[in-house]
Protein backbone atom coordinates (compact mmCIF):
# COMPACT_ATOMS: atom_id res chain seq x y z
CA UNK A 1 0.00 0.00 0.00
CA UNK A 2 1.18 3.51 -0.84
CA UNK A 3 0.69 6.03 2.06
CA UNK A 4 0.60 9.08 -0.47
CA UNK A 5 -2.16 7.79 -2.05
CA UNK A 6 -3.74 6.79 0.71
CA UNK A 7 -3.01 10.85 1.93
CA UNK A 8 -4.00 12.24 -1.09
CA UNK A 9 -7.45 10.49 -0.93
CA UNK A 10 -7.89 11.81 2.50
CA UNK A 11 -6.76 15.54 1.86
CA UNK A 12 -9.41 15.15 -1.06
CA UNK A 13 -12.08 15.07 1.93
CA UNK A 14 -9.91 17.15 4.27
CA UNK A 15 -9.88 19.67 2.12
CA UNK A 16 -14.12 19.65 1.35
CA UNK A 17 -14.72 19.73 4.88
CA UNK A 18 -12.69 22.30 6.16
CA UNK A 19 -13.47 24.64 3.37
CA UNK A 20 -16.97 24.44 4.29
CA UNK A 21 -18.28 25.91 7.67
CA UNK A 22 -21.92 24.14 7.00
CA UNK A 23 -20.43 21.23 6.37
CA UNK A 24 -18.65 21.02 9.72
CA UNK A 25 -21.23 22.54 11.59
CA UNK A 26 -24.02 19.67 9.82
CA UNK A 27 -21.34 17.26 11.23
CA UNK A 28 -22.00 18.22 14.40
CA UNK A 29 -25.27 19.46 14.77
CA UNK A 30 -26.89 16.02 14.98
CA UNK A 31 -25.13 14.31 17.11
CA UNK A 32 -25.51 17.31 19.66
CA UNK A 33 -29.51 17.32 18.89
CA UNK A 34 -29.77 13.44 18.95
CA UNK A 35 -27.63 13.41 22.66
CA UNK A 36 -29.59 15.86 24.27
CA UNK A 37 -32.70 14.80 23.36
CA UNK A 38 -31.67 11.03 24.62
CA UNK A 39 -30.28 13.00 27.73
CA UNK A 40 -33.77 14.26 28.78
CA UNK A 41 -35.29 10.98 28.16
CA UNK A 42 -32.81 9.26 29.68
CA UNK A 43 -33.25 11.67 32.64
CA UNK A 44 -37.03 11.19 33.08
CA UNK A 45 -36.70 7.55 32.68
CA UNK A 46 -33.88 7.15 35.38
CA UNK A 47 -36.32 8.88 38.13
CA UNK A 48 -39.59 6.83 36.79
CA UNK A 49 -37.98 3.19 36.23
CA UNK A 50 -36.58 0.71 38.59
CA UNK A 51 -34.68 -0.75 36.15
CA UNK A 52 -32.46 2.56 35.27
CA UNK A 53 -31.97 3.52 38.83
CA UNK A 54 -28.84 2.80 39.20
CA UNK A 55 -27.34 3.67 36.25
CA UNK A 56 -28.82 7.67 34.98
CA UNK A 57 -26.21 7.46 32.12
CA UNK A 58 -27.19 4.28 30.89
CA UNK A 59 -29.54 5.47 28.13
CA UNK A 60 -27.51 8.47 27.62
CA UNK A 61 -24.11 6.19 27.37
CA UNK A 62 -25.85 3.95 24.38
CA UNK A 63 -27.45 6.56 22.66
CA UNK A 64 -23.81 8.27 22.17
CA UNK A 65 -22.20 4.89 21.67
CA UNK A 66 -25.13 4.15 18.81
CA UNK A 67 -24.33 7.63 17.27
CA UNK A 68 -21.03 7.05 17.18
CA UNK A 69 -21.45 3.51 15.00
CA UNK A 70 -24.29 5.30 12.54
CA UNK A 71 -22.12 8.58 11.98
CA UNK A 72 -18.89 6.06 10.66
CA UNK A 73 -21.15 3.88 8.83
CA UNK A 74 -23.01 7.19 7.35
CA UNK A 75 -19.83 8.75 7.67
CA UNK A 76 -18.01 5.91 4.80
CA UNK A 77 -21.18 5.69 2.38
CA UNK A 78 -21.22 9.54 2.02
CA UNK A 79 -17.44 9.84 0.96
CA UNK A 80 -18.13 7.49 -1.92
CA UNK A 81 -21.26 8.98 -2.46
CA UNK A 82 -19.60 12.50 -2.60
CA UNK A 83 -17.15 11.25 -5.52
CA UNK A 84 -21.02 10.31 -7.48
CA UNK A 85 -22.52 13.08 -6.56
CA UNK A 86 -19.43 15.58 -7.64
CA UNK A 87 -18.89 13.17 -10.61
CA UNK A 88 -15.48 13.00 -9.69
CA UNK A 89 -15.79 8.88 -9.86
CA UNK A 90 -14.45 8.32 -13.07
CA UNK A 91 -11.31 10.81 -12.13
CA UNK A 92 -10.84 8.79 -9.14
CA UNK A 93 -10.92 5.04 -10.33
CA UNK A 94 -8.66 6.17 -13.59
CA UNK A 95 -6.52 7.17 -11.02
CA UNK A 96 -3.79 4.46 -9.87
CA UNK A 97 -5.30 3.68 -6.51
CA UNK A 98 -5.65 0.30 -5.63
CA UNK A 99 -8.95 -0.70 -3.61
CA UNK A 100 -7.21 -1.51 -0.56
CA UNK A 101 -6.24 2.22 -0.03
CA UNK A 102 -9.40 3.83 -1.09
CA UNK A 103 -10.78 1.25 1.80
CA UNK A 104 -7.99 2.58 3.91
CA UNK A 105 -8.03 5.85 3.39
CA UNK A 106 -12.00 5.96 3.58
CA UNK A 107 -11.84 4.22 7.01
CA UNK A 108 -9.56 6.59 8.28
CA UNK A 109 -11.46 9.70 7.07
CA UNK A 110 -14.87 8.15 8.56
CA UNK A 111 -13.45 8.42 12.08
CA UNK A 112 -12.44 12.04 11.36
CA UNK A 113 -15.72 12.47 10.48
CA UNK A 114 -17.15 10.35 12.97
CA UNK A 115 -15.06 12.05 15.81
CA UNK A 116 -15.90 16.07 14.47
CA UNK A 117 -19.48 15.32 15.38
CA UNK A 118 -19.00 12.99 18.44
CA UNK A 119 -16.49 15.01 20.71
CA UNK A 120 -18.62 17.97 20.65
CA UNK A 121 -21.44 16.14 21.95
CA UNK A 122 -19.81 13.95 24.30
CA UNK A 123 -18.36 17.32 26.52
CA UNK A 124 -22.08 18.52 26.19
CA UNK A 125 -23.32 15.61 28.28
CA UNK A 126 -21.00 16.30 31.15
CA UNK A 127 -22.35 20.16 32.09
CA UNK A 128 -25.67 19.62 31.28
CA UNK A 129 -26.72 15.80 32.39
CA UNK A 130 -23.85 15.29 34.78
CA UNK A 131 -23.16 12.38 32.71
CA UNK A 132 -19.74 11.03 31.19
CA UNK A 133 -19.06 8.11 28.89
CA UNK A 134 -15.99 7.98 30.27
CA UNK A 135 -17.23 6.26 33.26
CA UNK A 136 -17.30 3.28 31.39
CA UNK A 137 -13.72 2.99 31.72
CA UNK A 138 -11.03 1.16 30.04
CA UNK A 139 -13.36 -0.86 28.61
CA UNK A 140 -15.14 2.09 26.44
CA UNK A 141 -11.66 1.52 24.21
CA UNK A 142 -13.12 -2.07 22.90
CA UNK A 143 -16.72 -0.86 23.03
CA UNK A 144 -15.73 1.85 20.53
CA UNK A 145 -13.30 -0.03 18.56
CA UNK A 146 -16.17 -2.80 17.93
CA UNK A 147 -18.57 -0.06 17.10
CA UNK A 148 -16.39 2.08 14.62
CA UNK A 149 -15.28 -1.63 12.88
CA UNK A 150 -18.78 -2.55 12.44
CA UNK A 151 -20.05 1.24 11.35
CA UNK A 152 -17.15 0.23 8.86
CA UNK A 153 -18.26 -2.68 8.18
CA UNK A 154 -22.08 -1.46 7.19
CA UNK A 155 -20.33 1.31 5.24
CA UNK A 156 -18.07 -0.98 3.05
CA UNK A 157 -21.10 -3.38 2.33
CA UNK A 158 -23.40 -0.10 1.28
CA UNK A 159 -20.46 0.90 -1.05
CA UNK A 160 -20.35 -2.31 -2.82
CA UNK A 161 -24.19 -1.86 -3.42
CA UNK A 162 -23.45 1.82 -4.87
CA UNK A 163 -20.60 0.36 -7.27
CA UNK A 164 -22.55 -2.41 -7.97
CA UNK A 165 -25.43 -1.53 -9.08
CA UNK A 166 -24.96 2.40 -8.86
CA UNK A 167 -26.79 5.66 -7.52
CA UNK A 168 -29.94 3.85 -7.24
CA UNK A 169 -28.63 2.31 -4.34
CA UNK A 170 -28.20 5.14 -2.40
CA UNK A 171 -31.63 4.94 -0.64
CA UNK A 172 -30.23 1.68 0.73
CA UNK A 173 -26.89 3.77 2.26
CA UNK A 174 -29.38 5.75 4.45
CA UNK A 175 -31.74 3.04 5.60
CA UNK A 176 -28.86 -0.23 6.44
CA UNK A 177 -28.52 1.28 10.42
CA UNK A 178 -32.48 1.64 11.00
CA UNK A 179 -33.08 -1.08 9.83
CA UNK A 180 -30.49 -3.27 12.01
CA UNK A 181 -30.69 -0.95 14.83
CA UNK A 182 -33.66 -3.00 16.44
CA UNK A 183 -31.92 -5.97 16.13
CA UNK A 184 -28.80 -4.49 18.18
CA UNK A 185 -30.80 -3.97 21.81
CA UNK A 186 -29.07 -0.54 21.71
CA UNK A 187 -31.93 0.65 24.77
CA UNK A 188 -33.04 -2.83 25.83
CA UNK A 189 -32.30 -6.02 26.88
CA UNK A 190 -32.16 -8.86 24.43
CA UNK A 191 -34.81 -10.85 26.35
CA UNK A 192 -37.70 -7.85 25.13
CA UNK A 193 -36.70 -9.28 21.42
CA UNK A 194 -39.82 -12.25 20.31
CA UNK A 195 -36.86 -15.58 20.45
CA UNK A 196 -37.02 -15.38 16.45
CA UNK A 197 -35.00 -11.85 16.33
CA UNK A 198 -33.03 -12.76 19.25
CA UNK A 199 -31.41 -15.70 17.15
CA UNK A 200 -30.81 -12.72 14.34
CA UNK A 201 -29.27 -10.68 17.25
CA UNK A 202 -26.99 -12.45 18.68
CA UNK A 203 -25.51 -13.21 15.45
CA UNK A 204 -24.60 -9.55 15.12
CA UNK A 205 -21.73 -8.16 17.10
CA UNK A 206 -24.05 -5.00 18.62
CA UNK A 207 -25.93 -7.19 21.13
CA UNK A 208 -22.94 -7.80 22.83
CA UNK A 209 -21.19 -4.44 22.84
CA UNK A 210 -24.60 -2.62 24.47
CA UNK A 211 -25.38 -5.68 26.76
CA UNK A 212 -21.55 -5.28 27.92
CA UNK A 213 -22.34 -1.54 28.39
CA UNK A 214 -24.90 -1.67 30.18
CA UNK A 215 -23.18 -4.72 32.21
CA UNK A 216 -20.78 -2.47 32.91
CA UNK A 217 -22.63 0.63 34.35
CA UNK A 218 -25.65 -1.76 35.85
CA UNK A 219 -23.90 -4.39 37.65
CA UNK A 220 -20.30 -3.05 37.85
CA UNK A 221 -19.16 -5.75 36.51
CA UNK A 222 -17.17 -6.89 32.65
CA UNK A 223 -17.93 -9.95 30.86
CA UNK A 224 -15.05 -10.27 28.35
CA UNK A 225 -16.57 -12.98 26.52
CA UNK A 226 -18.79 -10.12 25.69
CA UNK A 227 -16.15 -8.08 24.12
CA UNK A 228 -14.45 -10.98 22.08
CA UNK A 229 -17.22 -12.26 20.88
CA UNK A 230 -18.09 -8.92 19.42
CA UNK A 231 -14.52 -8.51 18.33
CA UNK A 232 -14.67 -12.07 16.42
CA UNK A 233 -18.02 -11.52 14.72
CA UNK A 234 -16.54 -8.23 13.42
CA UNK A 235 -13.48 -9.10 12.02
CA UNK A 236 -15.56 -12.01 10.30
CA UNK A 237 -18.33 -9.51 8.81
CA UNK A 238 -15.36 -7.13 8.10
CA UNK A 239 -13.52 -9.94 5.91
CA UNK A 240 -16.65 -10.62 4.04
CA UNK A 241 -17.08 -6.92 3.22
CA UNK A 242 -13.88 -6.26 1.63
CA UNK A 243 -14.24 -9.25 -0.15
CA UNK A 244 -17.42 -8.19 -1.40
CA UNK A 245 -16.23 -4.30 -2.39
CA UNK A 246 -13.54 -6.68 -4.59
CA UNK A 247 -16.54 -9.07 -6.12
CA UNK A 248 -18.34 -6.18 -6.71
CA UNK A 249 -15.57 -3.75 -8.21
CA UNK A 250 -14.83 -7.04 -10.48
CA UNK A 251 -18.64 -6.91 -11.45
CA UNK A 252 -18.92 -3.28 -11.92
CA UNK A 253 -15.94 -3.56 -14.68
CA UNK A 254 -17.68 -6.49 -16.37
CA UNK A 255 -20.89 -4.72 -16.09
CA UNK A 256 -20.10 -1.18 -17.60
CA UNK A 257 -21.35 0.31 -13.76
CA UNK A 258 -17.92 2.09 -13.35
CA UNK A 259 -18.51 3.89 -16.70
CA UNK A 260 -22.02 5.05 -16.51
CA UNK A 261 -21.28 5.91 -12.21
CA UNK A 262 -19.67 8.35 -13.71
CA UNK A 263 -20.83 10.34 -16.07
CA UNK B 1 8.98 4.09 -33.90
CA UNK B 2 7.94 1.66 -31.08
CA UNK B 3 3.77 1.08 -30.35
CA UNK B 4 3.39 2.32 -27.24
CA UNK B 5 -0.32 1.26 -27.40
CA UNK B 6 -1.29 -2.22 -29.07
CA UNK B 7 -5.06 -3.40 -29.23
CA UNK B 8 -5.31 -6.96 -30.27
CA UNK B 9 -8.89 -8.42 -31.23
CA UNK B 10 -10.54 -6.32 -28.46
CA UNK B 11 -14.17 -7.08 -27.86
CA UNK B 12 -16.99 -6.14 -24.99
CA UNK B 13 -20.37 -7.79 -24.81
CA UNK B 14 -23.00 -6.64 -22.51
CA UNK B 15 -25.34 -9.43 -21.69
CA UNK B 16 -26.95 -10.06 -25.54
CA UNK B 17 -25.39 -6.23 -26.91
CA UNK B 18 -21.67 -6.81 -28.37
CA UNK B 19 -20.30 -3.08 -28.24
CA UNK B 20 -17.03 -3.66 -29.39
CA UNK B 21 -16.30 -6.59 -31.69
CA UNK B 22 -12.63 -7.40 -32.42
CA UNK B 23 -10.66 -4.04 -33.22
CA UNK B 24 -7.00 -3.93 -33.01
CA UNK B 25 -4.91 -1.27 -33.74
CA UNK B 26 -1.96 0.66 -32.47
CA UNK B 27 -0.61 3.99 -31.46
CA UNK B 28 3.22 4.95 -32.03
CA UNK B 29 5.41 6.87 -29.77
CA UNK B 30 4.82 10.43 -30.35
CA UNK B 31 1.32 10.01 -32.41
CA UNK B 32 -1.80 11.16 -31.98
CA UNK B 33 -4.40 8.92 -33.20
CA UNK B 34 -8.23 9.98 -34.28
CA UNK B 35 -11.27 7.59 -33.14
CA UNK B 36 -13.90 8.87 -34.75
CA UNK B 37 -17.80 7.32 -35.34
CA UNK B 38 -21.63 7.98 -34.69
CA UNK B 39 -22.67 7.68 -31.11
CA UNK B 40 -22.94 4.03 -29.91
CA UNK B 41 -20.11 2.83 -32.27
CA UNK B 42 -17.95 1.84 -29.52
CA UNK B 43 -15.39 4.51 -28.90
CA UNK B 44 -16.08 5.15 -24.94
CA UNK B 45 -16.43 1.14 -24.74
CA UNK B 46 -12.91 1.00 -26.12
CA UNK B 47 -11.70 3.95 -23.94
CA UNK B 48 -13.09 2.53 -21.03
CA UNK B 49 -11.66 -0.79 -21.83
CA UNK B 50 -8.52 1.25 -22.24
CA UNK B 51 -8.27 2.76 -18.68
CA UNK B 52 -9.14 -0.05 -16.86
CA UNK B 53 -13.16 0.73 -16.37
CA UNK B 54 -14.38 -1.84 -18.25
CA UNK B 55 -12.86 -5.57 -18.59
CA UNK B 56 -12.58 -6.64 -22.08
CA UNK B 57 -14.72 -9.63 -23.06
CA UNK B 58 -12.01 -11.23 -24.97
CA UNK B 59 -8.40 -9.71 -26.58
CA UNK B 60 -6.11 -7.60 -25.18
CA UNK B 61 -4.56 -3.64 -24.41
CA UNK B 62 -1.20 -3.76 -24.03
CA UNK B 63 0.47 -0.16 -22.92
CA UNK B 64 3.98 0.48 -22.55
CA UNK B 65 4.59 -2.89 -23.08
CA UNK B 66 2.70 -4.47 -20.17
CA UNK B 67 -1.45 -5.98 -20.82
CA UNK B 68 -3.67 -4.13 -18.73
CA UNK B 69 -5.76 -6.72 -17.20
CA UNK B 70 -2.29 -7.89 -15.14
CA UNK B 71 -0.72 -4.56 -14.41
CA UNK B 72 -3.63 -2.24 -13.92
CA UNK B 73 -2.15 0.01 -11.37
CA UNK B 74 1.04 0.30 -13.15
CA UNK B 75 0.06 1.34 -16.43
CA UNK B 76 -2.62 3.94 -14.66
CA UNK B 77 0.65 5.99 -13.34
CA UNK B 78 1.68 6.32 -17.54
CA UNK B 79 -1.89 7.37 -18.48
CA UNK B 80 -4.55 10.05 -17.99
CA UNK B 81 -8.11 11.00 -19.67
CA UNK B 82 -9.78 14.14 -20.21
CA UNK B 83 -13.64 14.31 -20.84
CA UNK B 84 -16.20 16.83 -20.57
CA UNK B 85 -18.28 14.24 -19.17
CA UNK B 86 -16.48 13.93 -15.82
CA UNK B 87 -15.53 16.53 -13.36
CA UNK B 88 -13.31 17.59 -10.67
CA UNK B 89 -14.33 17.85 -7.38
CA UNK B 90 -16.14 21.60 -7.68
CA UNK B 91 -16.01 22.50 -3.85
CA UNK B 92 -12.22 22.58 -3.96
CA UNK B 93 -10.22 25.10 -5.23
CA UNK B 94 -7.99 24.48 -8.35
CA UNK B 95 -5.27 24.57 -6.98
CA UNK B 96 -6.41 21.75 -4.27
CA UNK B 97 -7.55 19.51 -6.99
CA UNK B 98 -4.30 19.67 -8.23
CA UNK B 99 -2.56 18.71 -5.32
CA UNK B 100 -4.74 15.76 -4.19
CA UNK B 101 -4.03 14.73 -7.50
CA UNK B 102 -0.99 14.99 -7.19
CA UNK B 103 -0.41 13.00 -4.23
CA UNK B 104 -2.83 10.17 -6.04
CA UNK B 105 -0.66 9.91 -9.01
CA UNK B 106 2.54 10.08 -6.40
CA UNK B 107 4.19 12.60 -8.55
CA UNK B 108 7.85 13.26 -6.79
CA UNK B 109 7.72 17.41 -7.28
CA UNK B 110 3.82 18.23 -7.23
CA UNK B 111 4.68 22.37 -6.43
CA UNK B 112 7.00 22.49 -9.15
CA UNK B 113 4.56 20.51 -11.63
CA UNK B 114 1.69 22.55 -10.50
CA UNK B 115 4.19 26.05 -11.28
CA UNK B 116 4.90 24.74 -15.14
CA UNK B 117 1.44 23.39 -15.85
CA UNK B 118 -0.32 26.49 -14.43
CA UNK B 119 2.31 28.45 -16.40
CA UNK B 120 1.67 26.44 -19.84
CA UNK B 121 -2.47 26.69 -19.02
CA UNK B 122 -2.63 29.80 -18.14
CA UNK B 123 -3.74 29.25 -14.11
CA UNK B 124 -1.76 30.82 -11.94
CA UNK B 125 -4.80 33.43 -11.55
CA UNK B 126 -7.39 30.58 -11.05
CA UNK B 127 -5.24 28.53 -8.73
CA UNK B 128 -7.12 29.75 -5.37
CA UNK B 129 -10.37 29.87 -7.04
CA UNK B 130 -13.06 27.46 -6.48
CA UNK B 131 -13.52 25.26 -9.00
CA UNK B 132 -16.92 24.93 -9.20
CA UNK B 133 -17.18 28.44 -9.95
CA UNK B 134 -15.47 28.36 -13.18
CA UNK B 135 -16.68 28.85 -16.44
CA UNK B 136 -16.50 26.08 -19.22
CA UNK B 137 -13.63 27.39 -20.63
CA UNK B 138 -11.40 27.46 -17.52
CA UNK B 139 -12.73 24.24 -16.33
CA UNK B 140 -11.12 22.23 -19.39
CA UNK B 141 -8.22 23.99 -18.75
CA UNK B 142 -7.78 22.76 -15.09
CA UNK B 143 -9.14 19.08 -16.12
CA UNK B 144 -5.93 18.86 -18.80
CA UNK B 145 -3.76 20.14 -15.90
CA UNK B 146 -5.44 17.40 -14.00
CA UNK B 147 -4.28 15.21 -16.84
CA UNK B 148 -1.30 15.82 -17.26
CA UNK B 149 -0.37 16.50 -13.78
CA UNK B 150 1.38 12.51 -13.91
CA UNK B 151 3.22 13.29 -17.24
CA UNK B 152 1.31 10.65 -19.11
CA UNK B 153 3.00 8.66 -21.94
CA UNK B 154 -0.34 7.84 -23.29
CA UNK B 155 -3.28 10.67 -23.13
CA UNK B 156 -6.66 9.48 -23.76
CA UNK B 157 -9.22 12.85 -24.86
CA UNK B 158 -12.80 12.15 -24.65
CA UNK B 159 -14.36 15.44 -26.92
CA UNK B 160 -11.82 17.59 -25.58
CA UNK B 161 -13.03 20.75 -26.92
CA UNK B 162 -16.91 20.06 -26.73
CA UNK B 163 -19.02 22.40 -25.62
CA UNK B 164 -15.35 25.04 -25.68
CA UNK B 165 -16.04 28.53 -27.98
CA UNK B 166 -13.85 28.52 -30.80
CA UNK B 167 -10.74 30.97 -28.54
CA UNK B 168 -10.37 28.32 -26.32
CA UNK B 169 -10.64 25.64 -28.57
CA UNK B 170 -8.31 26.70 -30.28
CA UNK B 171 -6.12 27.26 -27.44
CA UNK B 172 -5.94 23.79 -26.52
CA UNK B 173 -5.49 22.43 -29.80
CA UNK B 174 -2.51 24.49 -29.79
CA UNK B 175 -1.43 23.43 -26.56
CA UNK B 176 -1.83 19.93 -27.37
CA UNK B 177 0.11 19.99 -30.45
CA UNK B 178 2.62 21.45 -28.41
CA UNK B 179 2.88 19.57 -25.33
CA UNK B 180 2.74 16.51 -27.78
CA UNK B 181 6.05 18.06 -29.84
CA UNK B 182 7.60 18.87 -26.25
CA UNK B 183 7.18 15.36 -24.36
CA UNK B 184 6.37 13.17 -27.30
CA UNK B 185 3.46 11.63 -25.96
CA UNK B 186 0.92 9.14 -27.38
CA UNK B 187 -2.92 10.39 -27.65
CA UNK B 188 -6.25 8.84 -28.98
CA UNK B 189 -8.79 11.74 -29.82
CA UNK B 190 -12.15 10.74 -29.77
CA UNK B 191 -13.88 13.65 -31.30
CA UNK B 192 -16.93 14.91 -33.55
CA UNK B 193 -15.17 18.05 -34.43
CA UNK B 194 -13.58 16.95 -37.85
CA UNK B 195 -11.76 20.02 -38.07
CA UNK B 196 -10.25 19.32 -35.01
CA UNK B 197 -9.40 15.69 -36.06
CA UNK B 198 -8.07 16.17 -39.24
CA UNK B 199 -5.51 19.16 -37.64
CA UNK B 200 -4.38 17.05 -34.78
CA UNK B 201 -4.13 13.98 -36.54
CA UNK B 202 -1.81 11.61 -38.39
CA UNK B 203 -4.16 8.95 -38.86
CA UNK B 204 -7.42 7.94 -37.85
CA UNK B 205 -9.96 5.16 -36.85
CA UNK B 206 -13.39 5.04 -38.08
CA UNK B 207 -15.76 3.02 -35.87
CA UNK B 208 -19.38 2.04 -36.08
CA UNK B 209 -21.32 -0.82 -34.52
CA UNK B 210 -18.27 -1.85 -32.34
CA UNK B 211 -16.08 -2.71 -35.34
CA UNK B 212 -13.07 -0.47 -36.82
CA UNK B 213 -14.77 0.21 -40.77
CA UNK B 214 -11.69 1.90 -41.97
CA UNK B 215 -8.06 3.81 -40.67
CA UNK B 216 -5.78 5.84 -42.81
CA UNK B 217 -4.61 9.55 -42.87
CA UNK B 218 -7.33 12.27 -43.30
CA UNK B 219 -5.85 12.81 -46.81
CA UNK B 220 -5.98 8.95 -47.72
CA UNK B 221 -9.67 8.84 -46.22
CA UNK B 222 -10.83 12.14 -48.17
CA UNK B 223 -9.65 10.90 -51.16
CA UNK B 224 -10.30 7.30 -51.01
CA UNK B 225 -13.96 8.21 -50.73
CA UNK B 226 -14.14 10.93 -53.04
CA UNK B 227 -15.09 13.53 -50.53
CA UNK B 228 -14.27 17.16 -50.11
CA UNK B 229 -13.30 16.89 -46.35
CA UNK B 230 -13.47 14.63 -43.18
CA UNK B 231 -16.84 15.79 -42.61
CA UNK B 232 -18.39 14.41 -45.65
CA UNK B 233 -16.17 11.19 -45.03
CA UNK B 234 -17.90 10.88 -41.57
CA UNK B 235 -21.29 10.98 -43.03
CA UNK B 236 -20.83 8.87 -46.15
CA UNK B 237 -19.47 6.24 -43.48
CA UNK B 238 -21.66 6.72 -40.67
CA UNK B 239 -25.54 7.09 -42.44
CA UNK B 240 -24.43 4.34 -44.90
CA UNK B 241 -27.30 1.74 -43.28
CA UNK B 242 -27.76 4.18 -40.58
CA UNK B 243 -31.00 3.86 -38.68
CA UNK B 244 -31.55 7.24 -40.13
CA UNK B 245 -31.15 6.55 -44.02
Amino acid sequence: MNLIRIYGLFLRHFYLITRSFPRILDLIYWPSIQITLWGFISNFFASHSSYYNNAVGVILTCAILYDFLFRTSIGFNMLFLEEIWSRNFTNLFISPIKISEIITSLIFTALIRALIGLIPAIILTSPIFGISILDLGFYLFFLFLSLYIFGITLGILVSSGLLRFGPSFENIAWSTMFLLAPFGCIYYPIETLPEIFQKIAYSLPLVYIFEEARNILINNTVNLENLFTALKLNAVYLVLAISLFYFSFNVARKKGTLINIGE
Amino acid sequence: MKNLVEVKNLKKSYDLKEAVRGISFKIKDNEILGLLGPNGSGKTTTIGMMLGLLKPSNGEIIIDGKKIEDNRIEILKKINFISPYIELPKKLTVKQNLIVYGKLYSVPDIKKRIEYLSEKLRLEDLLNRITGELSSGQKNRVSLAKALINNPKVLLLDEPTASLDPEIADFVRTFLENYKKEKKISILLASHNMNEVTRLCKSILMMKDGIIIDSGSPEDLINKHGRQNLEEVFLKLSRNKNEFN
